[in-house]
């Protein structure tokens, strides 16, 4: 087995199919990265899994999974005003919880250097929005590299890191989730490790580094500067490419992966336009571009999300007296989604009808296949709670959700959680929907990595204002949805092992004193506590605990425990079918006869399922072959 | 080889994963300029896992075009009908493990169970040719994954890949028992 971190810690010079992700983490140990801080978000994870992988003694970089992207930026920041080259990285949404620090870095002298990488979700593949980050990035005068695949991410975030350590600034690398999880043969340079000289070198005169009032003016001038600096380093820079076409009337400006999608879609094509590839696209080349602006009639800009680049092009033309008609967004539906070859070939068909051919009429299927919603695993606790919490409910309960596995509760057969903004929201979100509210209650739902991350301040609102709603705490112990993470009530971080901070201590301290506890697979007991919950004046927490199934399956399987049978319909079945159409566990599979039958390939013979089931129909396997015998 | 594009589709936790990058390292042992992306998110949780290959100097995104895919894979039979009729190109070809999984919506009875024969009939209307895996004596359901790779093989499905090529990918990917296991199950089907 090819082992990840040796060929990413090797000195010679190779090569390696690689994920961006981890084609990311060469590109840190080449640049000298000591420091890197996250937290688990989708499309990111795998840098963090690649940078654990390296071998642990020769490990150059320090790695933490911080409680949030905030706190991970800080770090990342307080270790980089120290002299370390730093690295932070999250996904798209994750910007939004760090933007009150991240914001400020561009004032600051960041001595030791600092790159932000970003998981940016266009197709919202894992996602709550599709947000553009270089807007983000603007706004905080950061400068931002755009690759767009894995060779690329690599060679990027070593400029990225040199820039970033020369001229002490913050600079982002943004990716997409398609260029972190793209795959590719990733050819990198020799890598000796350099003598690690740990002097703590943080130093006030190299800033200010307090910004208050009128202080902050000359922070942020030499914010500016230093943009107008990359900018002008960026005219010259060997990260822009310029393709030249057959058609000299027309241009394409693009940038990241709708490049790789534009080149799918212009293969073939006789009158193939002009085309410039940025690499860095904020902020902007303007030379190149007025110089490729001028030299065509028409440029469509293809550029995945926002008109960032457009209006900033728009305005580029405008101030130079240029009349290249430049052709950006047509129309709403150019916002949405992500530019895949399929989605270009239609902008550039939209945009230019006599470029491409037509496309090939797709025939239509005589049977579909039925849509596959993804759902709670087998075994899963949260299935557990959901469905006893569904029995407690009086029909008008108002049910808000959080992010996290248990988000799939919104779905039928549970259609438990309604309203959804953002991590750790549900408590601030479930208080303003009690006011003036006496008749309907609300329940909300909150996961236990989500608690520590942003859940904390809600909670305390909740008990500081007296607000009168139930909180369901779903607790199953680590970060499930990103790929198990550890968290703080855990009893370990990245590293080792560490003392636990547990959920139920901490409501304590906030000075929550309605608390109970329940295994979620109690179903009884949960219902109850929920229905006397609703049924109570205040701010009620329930903690609804098992672990992760899926993770204590995968961790038993490793030690080489035997799984437990499957469970099967026994003679007693009624067809009430309560374990498919309420429980609904995916293992309980429904002849065309309408006999419900156990996917012995997917039942983990956890049993949560048999108090479900009103005609006890549902066995264990081994006390079935018992009676056999 | 210009371009040759794969889809892989199937169930979150069938192992699609593993199915896709032994393919992707298989085509580049050959020699073939090879890149490939899986479609992660909420994958783990039992919804549809695809994964993207393209193969050959001609093809430049990791992502395939709906309708284009020269060979879809499957390891589900509801997947495999999705994988036939959105992302198959006419003349193509399915290879597809007959494992079922059921829907929600099979499950509540809203919809009908894909049957093997609607299968075969879309592949027929289509154009495509059709592979059925089914291996009755598997010692694990769990290398169902491994058993359409040896049938890949068997049959060439993989242009300008040989057999050697998809163990050594195996072997990048695996180690100790878990290696020797699905080796020796990719031995006893591809022969």
């Amino acid at each position: 087995m090819k082992n990840l971190g040796e060929v990413l810690l090797s000195s010679a010079a190779g090569s390696e199919v690689l994920m961006g992700n981890s084609a990311l983490v060469r590109a840190m140990v080449e640049s000298g990265v000591r420091v890197a801080t996250a937290y688990p978000g989708s499309p990111t994870p795998e840098i963090a899994d690649a940078i654990l992988a390296l071998p642990a003694d020769r490990n150059p970089i320090y790695f933490e999974y911080s409680t949030n992207e905030k706190v991970a930026t800080e770090v990342a920041f307080g270790a980089a005003v120290n002299g370390h080259l730093a690295c932070v990285f999250f996904k798209s949404v994750g910007l939004n919880v760090a933007a009150d620090s991240f914001v400020q870095l561009g004032l600051m002298e960041i001595i030791g250097g600092l790159v932000i990488v970003l998981g940016d979700d266009p197709g919202a593949n894992s996602s709550q929005n599709e947000q553009d980050n270089r807007h983000l990035a603007r706004l905080a005068y950061i400068p931002v590299f755009e690759p767009a695949g894995p060779q690329e991410a690599y060679a990027q975030f070593k400029l990225a890191a040199h820039l970033a350590r020369e001229r002490r600034m913050p600079v982002v690398l943004r990716l997409t989730t398609h260029v972190c999880h793209a795959k590719e043969r990733v050819h990198f340079d020799a890598w000796s490790r350099p003598p690690v000289d740990d002097t703590p070198r943080f130093d006030p005169r190299h800033g200010p580094y307090i910004p208050l009032t009128t202080e902050v003016f000359p922070l942020k001038r030499r914010a500016l500067e230093k943009l107008a600096a990359v900018a002008q380093w960026s005219e010259q820079a060997p990260v822009h490419r310029l393709e030249p076409g057959r058609d000299r009337r027309r241009g394409v400006i693009t940038a990241g992966l709708p490049y790789l999608s534009l080149l799918d879609a212009l293969a073939g094509v006789a009158a193939r336009p002009d085309v410039l590839k940025l690499g860095v696209v904020f902020p902007l080349p303007k030379e190149l571009l007025a110089t490729f602006l001028a030299e065509h009639e028409e440029v469509k800009v293809i550029e995945e999300l926002d008109d960032f680049l457009e209006q900033q092009l728009a305005a580029l033309a405008h101030e130079r007296g240029l009349s290249t008609r430049i052709r950006g967004k047509l129309d709403l539906d150019d916002w949405l989604g992500e530019y895949t070859p399929a989605r270009v070939a239609g902008l550039l068909r939209k945009t230019w009808p006599d470029l491409l051919p037509p496309p090939a009429p797709a025939l239509l299927a005589a049977v579909t296949a039925p849509a596959r919603p993804a759902q709670l695993c087998p075994g899963c606790g949260h299935r557990s709670a959901f469905h006893a919490i569904q029995q407690a409910l009086a029909p008008d309960t108002i049910t808000v959700a959080d992010i996290g596995c248990h988000t799939l509760g919104f779905l039928p057969p549970y259609r438990l959680g309604q309203v959804l903004l953002c991590m750790g929201h549900v408590s601030g979100t479930a208080a303003g929907l009690s006011l003036f509210n006496a008749s309907r209650p609300v329940v909300g739902f909150l996961g236990d990595s989500t608690f520590f991350h942003a859940g904390l301040p809600g909670i305390v609102n909740a008990v500081y204002n007296r607000h009168n709603f139930t909180l369901v705490l779903m607790e199953n112990g680590t970060t499930a949805m990103t790929g198990h993470q550890e968290l703080p009530s855990s009893g370990r971080n990245a590293r080792e092992a560490v003392e636990k901070i547990p959920v139920r201590q901490v409501l304590a301290g906030l000075g929550v004193t309605d608390v109970a506890e329940v295994d979620a697979y109690q179903q009884a007991k949960l219902t109850e506590l929920v229905r006397a919950a609703t049924q109570r004046e205040g701010f009620k927490v329930i903690i609804a605990k098992h672990p992760c199934m899926l993770k204590l399956t995968r961790e038993n399987r490793r030690k080489g425990r035997k799984p437990q049978p499957p469970v099967r319909i026994g003679d007693k079945c009624t067809r009430q079918l309560t374990c498919i159409t309420e429980f609904g566990c995916p293992s309980f599979q429904r002849d065309a006869d309408g006999r419900i039958t156990v996917h012995t390939d997917l039942c983990i013979g956890d049993g949560s399922c048999r108090q479900t089931c009103a005609a006890g129909a549902i066995e264990p396997t081994r006390a079935a072959a018992s009676t056999e015998q | 080889m210009e371009r040759f594009d794969v889809f892989l589709i199937g169930v979150g936790g069938q192992g699609i994963g593993l199915l896709s990058e032994a393919l992707l390292r298989a085509a580049d042992a050959a020699g073939l300029t090879v890149r490939g992306v899986d479609t992660h998110g909420l994958a783990q949780r039992g919804g549809v896992v695809s994964s993207h290959l393209r193969l050959g100097e001609a093809a430049h995104s990791p992502l395939v075009s709906p309708g284009e895919a020269h060979l879809v894979v499957a390891l589900e039979r509801h997947e495999a009908l999705r994988g036939l009729t959105e992302w198959a190109a006419p003349g193509g070809t399915l290879v597809y493990y007959d494992a079922v999984w059921q829907p929600l919506g099979v499950r509540l009875g809203q919809v009908a169970a894909v049957e093997g024969e609607a299968v075969q009939a879309e592949c027929a209307r289509r154009g495509v040719r059709g592979v059925r895996v089914c291996v009755a004596d598997l010692p694990d359901s769990r290398m169902q994954n491994v058993a359409v790779l040896a049938a890949i093989a068997r049959q060439a499905l993989l242009p300008g890949v040989g057999r050697d090529h998809y163990r050594q990918a195996l072997g990048d990917l695996l180690g100790g028992a878990a290696l020797a296991a699905n080796l020796a199950l990719f031995d006893r089907l591809v022969t």
